[in-house]
């Protein structure tokens, strides 16, 4: 026979077991939430160790490179 | 006799055993205070950052009141005040209470880490250690001084908001954390004058216990006066301002004011009017310490307006 009575037992348990649910499905979204938030805003970072990627970083405007000083021209005879 | 029987109902914890085990009253005070360290900080920093580094300082702190409770579940079950916490009243396992505390306090600091910074973190990790053990284990039953040491644990919220923040401790940081050092003996003195006789059945070797109210009259105006110059320098520093400094030089000539008060009183006089200066010394330093935090936001709310700070 099934045992059907309820018990405040079992409204404790209930309870109990309904606020873990909570608890763990609020974490899950933190740290969802969390990920988000970091992968979108640390800005121009490798994903594995959190530094700059030179090659995402806009490159710096040269300086002009110095002309080649011209060889002077030996006269062939 | 009945052939069926009803086991472990009295061990049988509800939801709201787990959340009074992390000490929701004294989880409150870190949650504002903590705030009020992210939010003074400077920088921009996305809220939800800010808001999950508050949730896992809260958390981190809640987990020590567990630890805390597993440890003092003998005395808590003398004292009248604490007699009905779940784990003196049965309703959770000491062996529970410390799972739990453990397992929050290992989630709350790895959080902390991947949310804010490691320092941050490892803060956390020692003001979990330093209430659980350093107050919790060594210093509460065996100095009447465990209140001022045991005072930083409840001190370092606002640090680590400020270092989730910012990466750094500064000086207004340790400010914040001073104010609640200096703040907490005279607060607790206040209370334990006239709840001494609880204190007294546990065995926990408070001031008035140890040394008599005489002498703990006393120590709350030493502790009162050495507290106001670290309210006011707070109100020279980036977090502080005009706002700030004229709320701190009222609350702490008020205060200054009842420290005075009870240290002029014996307990003849105490006693005949039932500690009336003591409890409203006691409810007012709850005000003080909820006022000045407040005028560290004020100073900060008004900063975008080009009137906060100096």
């Amino acid at each position: 026979m099934a045992f059907r009575a309820e018990h405040e037992l079992h409204k404790r348990r209930l309870g109990r077991n309904v606020g873990l649910g909570f608890v763990l499905v609020t974490f899950v979204a933190l740290v969802f939430g969390l990920t988000v938030v970091k992968v979108t805003n640390v800005g121009q970072m490798q994903g594995f160790d959190h530094v700059i990627r030179p090659e995402l970083v806009p490159a710096e405007v040269a300086p002009p490179t110095p002309r080649p000083t011209p060889t002077p021209e030996v006269a062939k005879p | 006799m009945s052939d069926t029987q009803t086991i472990g109902q009295a061990g049988e914890a509800g939801f709201g055993d787990y959340i009074a085990l992390l000490k929701p009253r004294v989880m409150s005070l870190v949650v504002f205070t903590a705030l009020v360290g992210v939010l003074v900080a400077p920088g921009p920093v996305h809220p939800f950052i800010a808001m999950t580094s508050i949730l896992f300082i809260a958390l981190g702190a809640g987990a020590s009141g567990a630890l805390n409770m597993w440890w003092d579940a003998d005395i808590d079950l003398i004292m009248k005040r604490t007699a009905k916490r779940p784990v003196p009243s049965g309703r959770v396992q000491p062996g529970e209470a410390l799972g739990f505390g453990m397992a929050l306090s290992g989630i709350s600091v790895v959080m902390l880490a991947l949310t804010a910074n490691l320092l941050a973190a490892g803060l956390l990790a020692f003001t979990i250690f330093f209430y659980a053990v350093v107050y919790s284990m060594w210093l509460k039953r065996s100095t009447p001084q465990n209140i001022v040491i045991g005072g930083a644990a409840g001190a370092f919220p606002p640090m680590i908001g400020w270092v989730a923040m910012t990466g750094s401790i500064s000086v207004e940081a340790v400010l914040m954390f001073m104010l609640i050092f200096m703040w907490t003996p005279p607060h607790f003195w206040a209370l334990a004058l006239f709840m001494n006789e609880d204190y007294s059945k546990a065995g926990v070797p408070m001031l008035t216990v140890t040394h008599g109210k005489k002498s703990t009259r006393t120590h709350i105006l030493v502790y009162t006066i050495l507290l106001a110059p670290f309210a006011l320098a707070a109100g020279f520093t980036s977090i502080g301002g005009p706002v700030y400094l004229l709320v701190s030089v009222v609350l702490n000539a008020i205060f200054l004011w009842g420290a005075w008060r009870i240290w002029r009183r014996d307990e003849d006089m105490a006693a005949a009017d039932k500690y009336a200066v003591e409890k409203q010394v006691f409810k007012f330093s709850l005000m003080y310490l909820f006022l000045h935090f407040g005028a560290f936001l004020a100073e900060a709310a008004l900063k975008p307006f080009g009137l906060g700070g100096w």
